[in-house]
């Protein structure tokens, strides 16, 4: 089963077949017609970045071959074939070479080596590949340990042995890495199926999983666990216990379904953890490391979003913006070799044609605007209407939640008016984006355009109802901050009286023998934001899948079945097929993060809810795409719209940090519950484990970074550092742009240049033959550098006339007699145009009698 | 491993790919280096080639006597160029022999033709292909020979936004 083996034999045995006939291979390879012609193509193409890898390599081949003669190469074969004698040849080989060879061995042995890395880079046939790289191999190990000299020797030996296990670990490491990998063969599927747009979101969607796998890992490792093993258990304190008045239906289900019960008071929401500074026998600060994890999630998902959108920004640097080759791009990058379903390759076929025929018809008729205020109008028209829509789920959210503050006073209140504020909040987001989609037919946008749009006004309306939901929230925090205080005058006051009636009852008891059900507890606002959040994304989730099974699953099965008795075809007709809707798909996956971001500090739990269900919808809708979808009729581009998305997730990101960071900075904690409780805000736990566990001068230095002072600069000093890099940008951009302007003149330049020459003037170009070696013996870099540099104009043969009638008969001419037939010609058929372009041809003549025309000539124009 | 872009593992599936496709002819030890080469027929049937237009072209601008038969060696390659780590460079070289169906260097005028007929399935009327090709020619023709070198192809390629997500293929 070793194939591995078995192919490294095969490499090795072909090299070997190929060693020793390297010069004749070298020859043969010239001779065979096609590989000449592959690697004189190469070697055309890359003949001005650098040297070839290969010639120099064939150079220092020969080199060896005759510094040392034929022997030289017996010795390397005998060497591999027999190690055991390899050291002593080497050794002997070591004294004979002097510093200079040694020096270049040096060299040529990074040469070697940096070939070997860069191998698989070359376009050679593989057979080739494998016989340079194993003579590369072969002469690297070689001459690696003839190198060091004196006592370095064993010192480099062992270190090249060490880089040498250091690349095997890479490499398996690699190989692992490779293996680590989910869904490779899922996602190649569904991408063979629809093309690689529909493809980029399984992608998108299995990296979200990978970051909040990440996250979970945090969070479960650092608070969770820690709280269950070391924490107080279950039972032995208020916060950790059901209050007695909910005990009797703590376990129903219906109510574990909101989360309440049982749910309310374990590890998942905040008010579970203890306000205890160490727990358990490694002292482990739990308060801070909740605090901790709660900002290493913000900071950890910043960074990851923000790497993954530069590595994106690097890959396209080549923005293809410029208009310059529609159709060469429609020509040779439109197919997706991805495609590998007849289907979708037929729908690729005629999107493709369509793609050719409307371009064409772009070019033949540039714009054809037929009414431009009617157009105008609907478009005025449809974005009012679509700010209604939006205003109008705003208030509807807010009276929602307002409501649902009442009902949560009441007793007795059924499952909807529960979950009203979810179920408005879903059903939004079911039924907006097609009414949005609908007014977007008044406007008549380009489709690429309109889709920018319609994502834009999603996320619009995804953002103010999340917003509208915080502030209801926030509303409802209030309230439950003045309730808390009613709350805590009460127990402060059943304390009192206790400990009065225990001084005088003359007993010594620390704490009133309560049981921890019947205390009376605050409100603990963390944790009903925390539910609220959960609740949301539960159903959320539900919604998405019930949407898929209905919408996709359901349609599906109907159009297939009923089809064969029904009047009109289903399948080609109204309700056909669902495709997949990649864009609303990605802004749900968006949008269901920033409620996790935003959650996760008041909830730990949620995020492992999250990574479940990405675990679960990445396999329920890889089936309902490849069971129940069919591909795009319209195929978009994955390529482009990959950053969107990763802006709308880092905008998402941002947006889900600010209310997250104000409850933390200004609003009190509850004074029952959390791991903050006592505190005046959630921040003092830092100041108070540098105070504690810190050494003084630690403190110290925290106070000095966290004065104003300090800060306000530091700042400043930012904001200046963007702003100069910015200007910076700004300026390579200019540049950038000038380079692409300079590069499409000269390209026009040369085009007409070529024009000119092939058909009009061959006199003209009789005219630049006879006068090119003279300009050349002028100042020949200086024109070249002209050339490059101005690209030669129209001007310059007119110059040249100029120049001809300014030295004819000058004795710089005099060498070439036999090109000195057409001047004549010039001068009859040419001087109304000289007149124009030499402003002082008479200036010229005196200058002819200098040694030579004056350099600056060329350039004067 | 080194002359390719694909681990250990890849490589061994797609030995097992190759030789799933002749069990009979491709042995599964290659220590003696035996000299097998599949022919076009069976390798254009590959699921991953199957729909796509330029099959042919692509199986017999990585066989190494240009028939299209193909060596495990030259299948390795022919994955690794299109994998997904190839870099831009390596991509456009063989992009252009693709596209190159008479294998005279350059793009002319009859290449870009059948390029256009196997895009759209010869759906676009003659002048249609004429006025395209043309089209095509003066985007990218940068010396104006009428025909597009490899290096017209490369700075055309180069900027083109979509060249590195479609010229992929993944085994």
């Amino acid at each position: 089963k070793d194939n591995e083996e078995e192919e490294s034999k095969e490499e090795e045995s072909c090299s070997h077949q190929n060693r020793p006939s390297r010069r004749k291979n070298h020859q043969r390879e010239n001779s065979s017609g096609e590989k000449a012609g592959v690697e004189g193509n190469r070697q055309r193409e890359r003949g001005k970045k650098a040297p070839t890898k290969d010639q120099k390599e064939s150079e220092n081949k020969e080199k060896k071959t005759n510094k040392k003669g034929k022997d030289e190469e017996n010795k390397q074969k005998t060497d591999r074939k027999n190690s055991s004698s390899s050291a002593s040849s080497t050794s002997s080989d070591e004294e004979s070479l002097s510093e200079e060879e040694l020096a270049m061995l040096m060299e040529q042995v990074e040469q070697k080596k940096k070939l070997i890395s860069t191998m698989r880079n070359k376009p050679w046939r593989m057979v080739k590949k494998l016989s340079v790289l194993r003579e590369a191999q072969a002469f690297v190990e070689k001459f690696e340990g003839a190198l060091g000299k004196g006592k370095g020797k064993k010192l480099y030996a062992y270190k090249m042995m060490m880089a040498k296990k250091w690349v095997k670990f890479k490499r398996d490491f690699d190989n692992f890495k490779t293996q680590c990998i989910p869904w490779e063969m899922k996602i190649k599927e569904v991408e063979s199926h629809f093309g690689s747009s529909v493809a980029s979101y399984f992608i998108f969607l299995r990296w979200m999983y990978g970051v909040n796998l990440v996250l979970f890992g945090l969070i479960f490792g650092l608070v969770i666990i820690p709280e269950v093993l070391m924490g107080m258990p279950y039972g032995s304190m208020p916060r950790k216990t059901v209050p007695r008045a909910e005990q009797a239906t703590a376990m129903d289900f219906s109510v574990l379904w909101d989360f309440e019960g049982y749910i309310k008071y374990s590890a998942l929401f905040y008010g579970y953890y203890n306000n205890q500074r160490t727990i358990g026998w490694l002292k482990y600060r739990l308060p801070m490391a909740y605090f901790m994890v709660g900002i290493s999630v913000f900071g950890y998902s910043l960074m990851v979003v923000i790497r993954s959108m530069a590595r994106n920004a690097n890959e396209s640097t080549a923005d293809g913006d410029d208009k310059n080759f529609i159709f060469s791009w429609k020509m040779f990058t439109s197919w997706d070799y991805l495609i590998g379903n007849p289907e979708t390759a037929d729908n690729k076929f005629a999107s493709i044609t369509t793609s050719f025929k409307e371009s064409i018809v772009d070019e033949q008729e540039s714009n054809k605007d037929e009414n431009i205020h009617l157009r105008r109008f609907l478009r005025v028209l449809a974005n009012v209407l679509i700010i209604c829509c939006l205003c109008g789920s705003g208030y509807l959210i807010y009276f929602v939640v307002k409501r649902s503050q009442t009902f949560s006073k009441m007793q007795n209140v059924g499952w909807y008016e529960r979950n009203e504020v979810e179920i408005v909040m879903s059903l939004l987001g079911m039924f907006c984006p097609p009414l949005f989609e609908t007014i977007a037919a008044l406007e008549n946008y380009h489709p690429r355009i309109g889709l920018k749009w319609q994502l834009g006004r999603i996320f619009a309306l995804f953002l103010g109802n999340l917003y509208t939901f915080l502030l209801a929230l926030m509303d409802d925090v209030n309230e439950k901050l003045a309730e808390e205080d009613l709350v805590k005058n009460i127990t402060h006051w059943a304390l009192l009286s206790y400990h009065n009636s225990s001084v005088e009852n003359g007993s010594a008891a620390t704490s009133p023998p309560l049981d921890p059900a019947d205390v009376p507890r605050g409100p603990c606002w963390e944790t009903t934001v925390g539910i609220e959040f959960v609740r949301l994304t539960v159903s959320d989730i539900l919604v998405t899948y019930i949407t898929i099974l209905v919408g996709d699953f359901i349609r599906a099965c109907f159009v297939r079945f009923v089809n064969y008795c029904w009047c009109w075809d289903l399948e080609a007709g109204f309700p056909s097929y669902a495709e997949f809707d990649i864009s609303g798909n990605v802004l749900g996956l968006v949008f269901n993060q920033g409620m996790i971001w935003m959650g996760s500090f008041y909830a730990p739990g949620l995020v492992g809810i999250n990574v479940l269900r990405l675990l679960t919808s990445m396999y329920f809708q890889c089936w309902a795409v490849m069971s129940s979808n069919v591909p795009h009729e319209r195929v978009f581009k994955a390529s482009k719209s990959n950053n969107f998305y990763m802006g709308l997730l880092l905008l998402i990101l941002f947006l889900s940090l600010l209310p997250v960071a104000y409850t933390i900075m200004s609003l009190p904690p509850s004074f029952d519950c959390g791991p903050f409780s006592g505190k005046k805000r959630m921040y003092d736990v830092i100041q108070e484990t540098i105070e504690l566990d810190f050494p003084l001068f630690v403190a110290k230095i925290f106070s000095y970074v966290a004065n104003p002072g300090l800060i306000i600069p530091a700042i400043l000093l930012m904001v200046l550092a963007i702003y100069y890099l910015n200007a910076v940008a700004e300026a390579y951009q200019r540049a950038n742009a000038e380079l692409k302007k300079k590069m499409q003149m000269q390209r026009e330049e040369e085009k007409n240049k070529r024009n000119n020459k092939a058909s009009t003037n061959p006199m003209l170009q009789d005219l630049e033959d006879l006068f090119t070696p003279s300009t050349k013996r002028e100042s020949a870099p200086k024109q070249a550098e002209d050339k490059k540099v101005e690209s030669p104009n129209r001007t310059i043969p007119v110059e040249k006339q100029g120049k001809a009638a300014a030295l004819d008969g000058s004795p710089m001419m005099g060498g070439r007699g036999a090109a000195f037939t057409p001047p004549p010609h010039v001068f009859m058929t040419q001087p109304p145009m000289l007149g124009i372009r030499m402003p002082y041809p008479g200036q010229l003549r005196p200058r002819g009698h200098l040694p030579g025309p004056v350099p600056g000539w060329g350039r004067g124009q | 491993q080194d002359c390719t872009f694909f681990t250990r593992k890849e490589i061994l599936r797609l030995h097992g790919r190759y030789h799933e496709m002749a069990p009979n002819v491709v042995p599964m030890d290659y220590t003696k280096d035996p000299d097998v080469k599949l022919p076009m027929q069976l390798i254009i049937n590959m699921p991953e080639l199957k729909e796509n237009p330029f099959k042919e072209r692509i199986v017999e601008s990585f066989s190494e006597d240009g028939e299209g038969s193909l060596s495990f060696n030259d299948f390795v390659d022919m994955f690794s160029v299109l994998s997904e780590m190839a870099p831009r460079e390596l991509k456009a070289i063989y992009a252009f022999k693709i596209y190159d169906f008479n294998t005279d260097n350059f793009i002319c005028k009859s290449d870009l033709e059948q390029t256009l007929n196997k895009l759209t399935r010869e759906e676009l009327t003659a002048e249609e292909i004429t006025l395209v090709c043309e089209k095509v020619i003066e985007e990218a023709d940068m010396d104006g020979d009428g025909k597009l070198g490899f290096s017209d192809f490369e700075n055309m390629i180069s900027k083109a936004p979509d060249f590195l997500s479609t010229f992929h293929i993944r085994i």
